[in-house]
């Protein structure tokens, strides 16, 4: 009989049973990629930059994983799922590719992964997504009417983010291009069925986006660490919108932006009450039980 | 005598998808040997899809399994994963297990056009070869498959995406 001083080895023993407990062995999602920052690259501003597209991928991802068993039909169930985790995915390569790049960004909890270090351990000020990923949608033309804009504007960051001196960020980005293009697509074909539903369901549609048409100028505001200038894709993102408004029949809303706080906006970690809750649910488990593994 | 690290690796099936293997879907990218190690490169489909983790684990096991003493699996990201990559034995599988092969995928350089409707030409039914489907949702239990009808058979089945 073999002997083991502790029965936990058996469970590390990678044999027949290596499957015991599926998804325990989370490794770093950049695992095995080349991830050497090329000479010429400022390794501080690719980081800052993976920083922030990584959290508004995973914010954004938390309030659809937020809708599940929720939503009106089975099919919208999976899609917002499946939209969620390419999200999700998303956000797990940006964050390691922030905290390999540098890695002071990621709280000293060594105990983890530097992903989960930064979304986990960060506090609100330190989260650098946009407004919009935040909010919590009031119904369903919300949700769709939000991700419209969101996938519609990371689309078009993405097409220019392939082309990106840093190999690892153009590879995400030429990745993440076909998953956006699906959730574009999904939320573009919602809001024109609500649109030019029945009055109603018209009248909400019309509701949900000027609701979130004051989080939309954020978007396309310059930011330093930014390797592609967001200012510069507001034309395209424009036009995608447009076309979606005209075939929905909603008007494009008249608006102010939600303003900034002493000057700070989301990218600069100047948030709305919203992303306290998001915070409390997504990392309370992580920061009360800080050896838990799963 | 080991058998050969690429047979072994190929032969690895897709969690998601047993009836095809990591190299039928075009996962499974290189496989070089020297003496009793192995490289194995792999090139993840979706950025979120959980075999991922799955895979690795696997080829790393059956590779141990069969003799290799080392044994390391990279990732490759680029150029990224397409459905193209899947091959014609994979399609066979594919079908012969009612799910529809993808189509070729659409590729843009540039800016991607919005597609609302009649996003891609007609998918063929897996059972009954019948053009006459309506697609009813655009993601199925997966990321990587949409939901169909057969308007003809009137079977639902599932299409493997163009990505």
């Amino acid at each position: 009989m073999t002997q083991h001083d502790s029965p936990f080895d058996l469970l590390a023993r990678d044999d027949e049973d290596h499957r015991w407990a599926f998804g325990t062995g989370f490794t770093d999602p950049l695992a095995g990629v080349d991830t050497a920052v090329p000479e010429g690259v400022d390794a501080k501003a690719l980081a800052a930059y993976c920083l922030m597209l990584g959290d508004d991928a995973l914010i954004f991802s938390h309030r659809l994983q937020q809708w599940i068993t929720n939503l009106p039909e089975l099919e919208e169930e999976t899609a917002v799922a499946n939209i969620a985790l390419d999200l999700l995915g998303q956000a797990r390569m940006l964050l390691a590719r922030a905290a390999g790049a540098d890695p002071s960004l990621a709280p000293p909890v060594l105990a983890y992964p530097q992903e989960d270090r930064l979304a986990f351990f960060r506090t609100e000020s330190q989260f650098k997504n946009v407004r919009l990923a935040e909010w919590a949608d009031g119904d369903f033309a919300e949700l769709v009417a939000r991700l419209l804009i969101f996938a519609s504007w990371r689309l078009a960051l993405f097409e220019r983010l392939r082309d990106t001196a840093d190999p690892v960020l153009a590879a995400i980005a030429a990745k993440g291009v076909h998953e956006l293009t699906y959730h574009r697509d999904y939320a573009a074909g919602w809001v024109v069925r609500l649109g030019e539903g029945t009055e109603l369901s018209h009248e909400r549609m019309q509701r949900a986006v000027v609701a979130l048409w004051p989080f939309v100028d954020e978007l396309f505001i310059d930011h330093q660490a930014e390797l592609v200038a967001p200012s510069g894709v507001r034309g395209e993102v424009d036009a995608v919108l447009d076309t979606v408004f005209e075939l929905a029949a909603l008007d494009r809303p008249q608006v102010a932006a939600l303003g900034a706080v002493a000057g700070r906006r989301g990218r600069d970690g100047a948030h709305t009450e919203a992303m306290g809750y998001v915070l409390a649910e997504l990392q309370s488990v992580a920061r009360a039980n800080p050896e838990a593994t799963w | 005598m080991r058998p050969g690290a690429w047979e072994v690796a190929a032969a690895v099936p897709d969690p998601e998808l047993p009836i095809v293997t990591v190299s039928d879907l075009g996962i499974l990218r290189e496989v070089a040997q020297d003496g009793g190690s192995v490289t194995a490169t792999i090139t993840p489909t979706y950025s979120g899809c959980p075999a991922l983790a799955e895979i690795t684990a696997e080829l790393r096991h059956r590779l141990v399994a069969a003799g290799y003493l080392e044994v390391e699996i990279l990732t490759r990201l680029s150029p990224p994963w397409t459905s193209d990559w899947i091959t014609a034995e994979g399609r066979r599988k594919l079908a012969a297990a009612g799910l529809a092969p993808p189509q070729a995928a659409r590729r843009h350089s540039g800016s991607v056009p919005l597609t609302l409707l009649a996003a891609r030409p007609a998918v063929s039914c897996p059972r009954c070869g019948s053009a006459r489907t309506a697609r009813t949702a655009e993601f199925s239990g997966t990321a990587c498959k949409a939901l169909y009808r057969c308007d003809d058979c009137l079977e639902p089945f599932e299409y493997v995406k163009e990505h």
